[in-house]
C-alpha cells in the first residue's frame, strides 16, 4: 500500500471534527478533498497518526448569496464554482479561472478550503480569494473568527490558521456594479501548476478609474495585491502607458525563486506580461466590450 | 478509529462489503478485494489518470480517494460499460477510430469520456481536448481518442 498506517476518522460534526484535532496533538490531519494531501500521503512525505475526514459533516458546502456577495462553504468542490449560475454571476472571474485548475477529475474532488488550507503559492483560489478581498471563516475551540485573505497567507504551504482550527467558509464581499475582470496564467502544460498568473478587477466611472484591484501568484513565497499597482492605475484614464507602469510596478513588488520549471527572471517577465494582458482585459470588459 | 473500517460500496450495481484499513486507495480496493483489474493504476498520485472511475456521478482519480472516503457510493468501472460481445457505443467508438495502442490508458479515457459526454456539450475538438487533458497516453494515440469522442458526441446528438 502506498500511503503510510494511520487512524482515520469521518467526523459526523464540525464539533467533532475540532475535538479530534484537539485530541491529535498536532499528529492529526484534516482530510478534504485530498487532491494535495492524498498525493502526501502516497509519496509519504507525510506521516499523520489520524486522519479526520471532514467529507461526512452537513452544511460545510453549498454557495449562497449574502449580502450582495457570496458565501461558499469550505468543502465546495472546484467543479462547482466552475458551474455555478451564482459564481458566474457575481464573481466570473473565479468561475473562469476554474478551468485552469488541474483536470477534470481533479476539480471533481477538490475543495475551496482545501487549497486555501495548502496554500500553494501558484494555485488559482489563494490569489482569487485575495483579489475578492474575501473573508476566510475558521473554528477552533475557543469559537469562530474570520480573517482577511490578505493576512491568511504567511509564506509557501503557511498559513495564519492555528493548529486547532478548521476552515469552515469564505465570505466574497460584493463588487461594484458594471466592474470588469481579467484572468490570465502561464503554464507550461495544461493543468500544471502556473508558472506566473494574475488577475485584475477594475470599476469605472466614466472613463476613469474609481477602483483598480491587481492580485499575482507564482512568483512570490504569497499570492500578492500590487498596491503600488493599483495606485497608479486609481482615478486614472488608461491607456497603454499606464498599463505598461502598472505592469512594471508589479514585475518589481514580486520576489520569485530560480527553480527547476523556471528562473526568477523569466517568472518575473512573466508577471509584467501578464499583469498588461489582465489589466487590458479588465478594461475592455469595464468598457462593455468583450476582450 | 483505528484498526479496520467496513467499507459498503455499489460498484457497477454490484454490493459489496468488506472490511479495509483506512489507508487502502479505491483503486486497490477495486482491484485487489473485488478483483476488478480493468481499472489500472499508473503513477499513483493523481497525474496520469489511468485509474479514473466514476464515483457517485463524477469522474475521480481512484488512487486519491480512500476506499473508506468512498464508503456508502456508488461506483462505476470499465467493467460497467460493455463486454466483449456487447461493447458501450463510446468503446465501440474507440474500437472504430483506432482510439487505443497498448491499452494502457484506455480505461481512464473511456471513464474521462463517459463523464464528458454526460455533461459536457463538447462543441469543439478544443473542449474534447481539454476535458481530455488530465489523462496521459504514452502511446501518444491523442488524435483518435479525439476522433472516437467526437464521433460519440454527434451520435448522442443526433447529428
Amino acid at each position: 500500500m502506498k500511503p503510510p498506517p494511520f487512524a482515520y476518522l469521518a467526523a459526523g460534526s464540525l464539533d467533532e471534527a475540532i475535538s479530534a484535532l484537539a485530541a491529535g496533538d498536532g499528529e492529526a490531519r484534516l482530510l478534504a478533498g485530498g487532491q494535495s494531501l492524498m498525493p502526501m500521503l502516497n509519496f509519504r512525505l507525510l506521516q499523520p497518526g489520524l486522519l479526520i475526514s471532514l467529507n461526512r459533516i452537513p452544511g460545510l458546502g453549498g454557495i449562497t448569496e449574502n449580502g450582495g456577495g457570496l458565501r461558499i462553504g469550505a468543502l465546495t468542490r472546484h467543479a462547482e464554482l466552475e458551474r455555478s449560475p451564482l459564481v458566474a454571476r457575481h464573481f466570473p472571474v473565479l468561475g473562469a479561472a476554474m478551468e485552469h485548475v488541474a483536470h477534470l477529475a481533479i476539480r471533481n474532488r477538490g475543495t475551496i478550503g482545501g487549497s486555501l488550507c495548502h496554500a500553494d503559492p501558484a494555485a488559482e483560489l489563494p490569489m482569487l480569494m485575495c483579489l475578492l478581498d474575501a473573508g476566510i471563516t475558521a473554528q477552533g475551540p475557543a469559537g469562530e473568527r474570520t480573517l482577511a485573505a490578505a493576512e491568511f497567507f504567511l509564506g509557501a504551504l503557511t498559513t495564519a490558521l492555528a493548529e486547532d482550527e478548521i476552515v469552515t467558509a469564505i465570505e466574497l464581499p460584493a463588487l461594484a456594479e458594471g466592474c470588469g475582470w481579467g484572468f490570465e496564467e502561464m503554464a507550461r502544460r495544461s493543468g500544471d501548476f502556473a508558472l506566473a498568473g494574475a488577475a485584475a478587477i477594475i470599476s469605472l466611472t466614466g472613463d476613469r478609474v474609481s477602483e483598480a484591484r491587481l492580485a499575482v501568484m507564482g512568483a512570490h513565497p504569497t499570492p500578492l495585491r500590487v498596491a503600488a499597482a493599483e495606485a497608479l492605475l486609481r482615478d486614472q484614464t488608461i491607456d497603454e502607458d499606464t498599463v505598461r507602469a502598472a505592469a512594471e510596478a508589479a514585475a518589481a513588488a514580486v520576489e520569485p525563486d530560480n527553480d527547476l520549471h523556471a528562473s526568477a527572471d523569466y517568472r518575473r517577465h512573466l508577471i509584467g506580461v501578464l499583469t498588461a494582458r489582465v489589466l487590458r482585459a479588465a478594461l475592455r470588459r469595464a468598457q462593455g466590450e468583450t476582450p | 478509529m483505528s484498526g479496520g473500517h467496513v467499507v459498503r460500496l455499489r460498484v457497477n450495481g454490484v454490493d459489496h462489503e468488506a472490511e479495509v484499513e483506512p489507508r487502502l486507495l479505491l483503486v486497490d480496493f477495486l482491484r485487489v478485494q473485488l478483483g476488478l483489474t480493468g481499472t489500472h493504476v499508473g503513477c499513483e498520485h493523481g497525474v496520469c489518470g489511468a485509474c479514473t472511475v466514476i464515483l457517485n456521478g463524477d469522474s475521480v482519480r481512484s488512487c486519491l480517494c480512500l476506499a473508506v472516503e468512498a464508503d456508502g457510493g456508488a461506483v462505476e468501472t470499465v467493467e460497467g460499460l460493455g463486454r466483449v460481445d456487447d461493447l458501450d457505443p463510446l468503446q465501440e467508438a474507440f474500437r472504430e477510430h483506432h482510439a487505443l495502442q497498448c491499452g494502457f490508458c484506455t480505461p481512464g479515457m473511456l471513464m474521462t469520456g463517459i463523464d464528458l459526454l454526460r455533461k459536457q456539450p463538447l462543441a469543439s475538438d478544443g473542449e474534447i481536448r481539454a476535458g481530455l487533458s488530465g489523462n496521459l497516453c504514452r502511446c501518444t494515440g491523442y488524435q483518435h481518442i479525439v476522433r472516437a469522442i467526437r464521433a460519440s458526441v454527434e451520435a448522442r446528438d443526433g447529428d
